[in-house]
């Protein structure tokens, strides 16, 4: 039918020879503080800050991309982006689709938010983000799950009653906690997941290299700390 | 941005909603109205392009041609349309890559699919990795337009087709006894016969098309819905200036009567269009009005 | 482990039966068929009940579109214009977020907490939906039939003395279903479609039970690869969709039985689409 035509347009969009690289950073645009878009509707948060710092250090023109969490996998492999940084941890899963670089954040525990103390975290109802190891975590445990499409939802069930609880990220978490008199941090903190890291494509290794080598060095003269401290309140640097 | 909104706040009331609805983000939900608007323009001559091909096509008197039509008919309108837009375009997006990757790099040894991995040299990427961030957009919006097309094309061929038999044989016999070959024939007769019966069939396609669009987002647009659920959910003071609560609700309730106005629009003019083509045709017209209603 | 053994712990799997974990390695083909297929009781359970009780509505708000008192006429006109205006997947978002609210609202000091329990989850709360959906869309439908109901039934009808409720049932109804059956038949189609929205907008998964579109979605989350999950929904759906069109082509040939046969109209999917 129109194929024909269609692969001609395509072949005609392309320009010139290469310019200098530029590194399409993918990222969710809705986790604050790690990412989310600002008033302004830019990419915002401390990824951005440690994602602008990378790529200059390492010489690179990097523009900034925003994708559904759901499918910010698959876009990656396929080649819609080169790098997800994105608040996303290191597991033994995902290495196996993708590369990470080494972490630029710590093992973050994950919390438990509810609207009262008493809030029943093994029997009760658990919210948490379909699709995120919290939401795995929640099911093996024994609690009932419930799942929302975004991490908003699953505060707005809190606030509402639908649930008792929401198993999410600490730093996620803790604004919410400090602005709302209604909500709290409960319980034990749980451990799950490894730091956090930057993902590139098992093939890409060479520009792996290259954010690799920059994180060790903002790691070394302390301005990934700085960042930290400046997006995490209450946070020391650990590098 | 007013001059008035550089500390928000000190404001309160309508001063304060009037930052609040002007700040970058809102200007950006205000733009991907138009980028709904300029999608359905863009999508309906697209999907009635590919519809005619498949009613050619299921109508052909090649077997494979037919069966071809047939088959892109009945499975794509047997799937939900939310299926295929969770895996489609990433599918259409390589299947164009890997295309180009065979034509401008010929030499090029290593396999395309890497374990997970689907990597094509940098000559065939698209658009390419250094071009702008604005031509990635158009790009991605191009490829929401073949995904409905494709999809909303299965159901307007069948309306086609339906429309196409719905032409009178008289008229194409007669067309036949005065000499002219089938091709003739579908080309001056049963072509511009067939608009006002597949009329009432398109209307509907294209009200169902308008209701559709909520699913773009999927597409990776970032259309209306997007923006209402990154606008409404709560924000904290820490990451906005204009914090506030869960008001996803208002947000989609504003979406809600962007819709049901579209509609009203669009039944409007689509009944104004049809008493124009039905115009000197009083009984297929208010026959197929009647059916319409 | 083999199929069988999976299709045991896991065909009942979106209903509460079976292993209460979802597997989390180790994905086979098995798993993904098993499981899409298990969720696609919740599309069918939606489908059908949403139909069913429907047809009723639509047929009542028809009558009521038809009607010359303006107090019928106006709020069944503004009722399908409400739900076939706007899309299901913004109805679905509105409604949940509306049951919530019920569920959290007092009036007069009494409380109506967990009296909106059960609209709050899916299997009542986008059933609702569904059913509205469905009654809007089936109305017009019927509307549109019975508007073309041939004056000539009407006016055997009266000869025969028949009048008001059974010139309805016996006449007019009859008429009316037989010459909406093919449009209405792409209703249900649409309608089985459209169930896929139910956990994808608005109501959540609860223990990690939902559809078809729920456990692909998942797989396609777990095996980081949108190929092979969606894929098998959409064989499913095909499935689905022939089983619909092969009843509604019972249905319709007893509503066309005492026609002569060459006056019998093939089911074939009408050139129009009303949804």
């Amino acid at each position: 039918m129109k194929t024909p035509i269609a692969i001609a347009a395509l072949l005609a969009l392309t320009s010139g020879p290469a310019l200098a690289q530029t590194v399409r950073m993918g990222t969710e645009g809705a986790y604050p503080p790690y990412n989310f878009l600002n008033d302004a509707g830019e990419v915002d948060g401390f990824e951005r800050d440690v994602g602008d710092a990378l790529c200059e250090r390492a010489g690179l023109t990097c523009e900034w991309v925003t994708n559904d969490w759901d499918s910010i996998i698959p876009n990656l492999v396929s080649g819609n982006y080169d790098t997800i940084i994105a608040g996303m941890s290191i597991t033994p899963e995902r290495d196996e689709v993708i590369d990470f670089t080494q972490e630029y954040f710590p093992p973050d525990p994950s919390a438990y938010l509810a609207a009262s103390d008493s809030a029943d975290l093994t029997g009760g109802v658990i919210a948490a983000q379909v699709g995120t190891i919290q939401a795995g975590h929640v099911a093996a445990s024994g609690a009932t799950l419930v799942e929302f499409a975004t991490p908003d939802e699953t505060i707005a069930a809190v606030r509402n009653g639908e649930a008792d609880a929401v198993l999410a990220d600490k730093a996620f978490l803790e604004p919410f906690a400090a602005e709302d008199d209604g909500l709290m941090l409960v319980g034990e903190d749980v451990a799950i997941g490894g730091g956090i890291g930057m993902g590139l494509r098992e093939s890409d290794t060479e520009l792996r290299a290259k954010f690799d080598a920059a994180i060790t060095a903002m790691k070394a003269d302390g301005s990934l700390n700085a960042l930290i401290e400046k997006w995490f309140e209450g946070r020391t640097g650990p590098y | 941005m007013l001059p008035y909104c550089a500390d928000p706040d000190t404001l309160s009331g309508l001063t304060w909603l009037s930052c609040y609805l002007t700040t970058g983000k809102h200007m950006a939900f205000y733009l991907s109205f138009l980028t709904v608007m300029a999608l359905l323009l863009v999508t309906a001559p697209t999907a009635l392009l590919f519809g005619f091909g498949g009613a050619v096509a299921a109508r052909s008197r090649i077997p494979p041609l037919r069966w071809l039509g047939l088959a892109y008919t009945s499975i794509v309108r047997g799937v939900p349309d939310i299926a295929f837009f969770l895996f489609f375009v990433i599918a259409l997006d390589q299947a164009f890559e890997w295309v180009r990757h065979k034509v401008k790099c010929p030499d090029w040894t290593e396999a395309v699919r890497q374990g997970n991995d689907f990597v094509v040299c940098a000559a065939a990427k698209l658009p390419l990795s250094t071009a702008p961030q604005w031509m990635h957009e158009i790009y991605g919006f191009a490829l929401a337009v073949l995904t409905f097309a494709i999809v909303f094309g299965a159901f307007a061929a069948n309306v086609l087709s339906g429309a196409m038999r719905a032409v009178p044989r008289a008229q194409t016999e007669t067309a036949e006894a005065y000499g002219m070959s089938r091709r003739q024939v579908f080309r001056r007769v049963t072509v511009p016969q067939m608009w006002v019966y597949a009329l009432p069939g398109l209307s509907n396609l294209w009200m169902l098309l308008v209701k559709s669009t909520p699913l773009l987002f999927l597409l990776g647009v970032e259309d209306i819905v997007y923006w209402a659920r990154e606008l409404g959910g709560s924000k904290t003071a820490r990451f906005s200036d204009y914090p506030h609560g869960d008001w996803r609700m208002w947000y989609f309730l504003a979406l809600l009567v962007f819709y049901l106005l579209l509609t009203r629009v669009s039944e409007i003019i689509l009944d104004r269009l049809m008493a124009r083509l039905t115009h000197g045709q009083a009984t297929v017209g208010a026959d197929t009005r009647e059916r319409a209603a | 482990m083999s199929c069988w053994q999976t299709i045991q712990d896991y065909a009942l799997r979106s209903v509460g039966y079976g292993e209460r974990l979802l597997p989390r390695d180790d994905f086979t083909l098995c798993h993904q068929f098993t499981l899409i297929g298990s969720g696609l009781i919740w599309n069918v359970y939606f489908g059908a009940l949403a139909l069913c009780f429907g047809f009723f509505l639509a047929t009542g708000v028809a009558l009521g579109k038809a009607s010359p008192a303006p107090w019928l006429r106006k709020p069944a006109e503004w009722f399908v214009f409400v739900f076939r205006g706007s899309p299901l997947f913004i109805q679905f978002f509105l409604a949940y977020f509306f049951f919530i609210t019920l569920n959290n609202t007092e009036i007069a000091g009494v409380s109506f907490r967990g009296a909106f329990d059960w609209f709050t989850s899916a299997w009542l709360g986008a059933l609702v939906v569904l059913f509205l959906n469905t009654a809007a869309y089936s109305a017009e439908i019927f509307h549109g039939a019975l508007q073309s109901v041939p004056r000539g039934d009407i006016e055997a009808a009266d000869a025969y003395g028949l009048t008001g409720w059974p010139r309805f049932r016996r006449v007019i109804w009859p008429t009316m279903l037989r010459l909406a059956w093919p449009a209405y038949t792409n209703e249900a189609i649409f309608l089985f479609h459209a169930t896929t929205l139910v956990f994808f907008s608005g109501f959540p998964a609860w223990q990690q039970k939902g559809d078809a579109l729920y456990y692909a979605n998942y797989f396609a989350d777990k095996t980081f690869n949108p190929f092979v999950p969606y894929p098998i929904l959409a064989g499913y759906f095909i499935l689905l969709t022939l089983a619909v069109i092969g009843v509604c082509a019972v249905v319709n040939r007893r509503l066309n039985r005492h026609l002569p046969q060459d006056r019998r109209q093939r089911l074939k999917l009408r050139l129009r689409i009303i949804r």
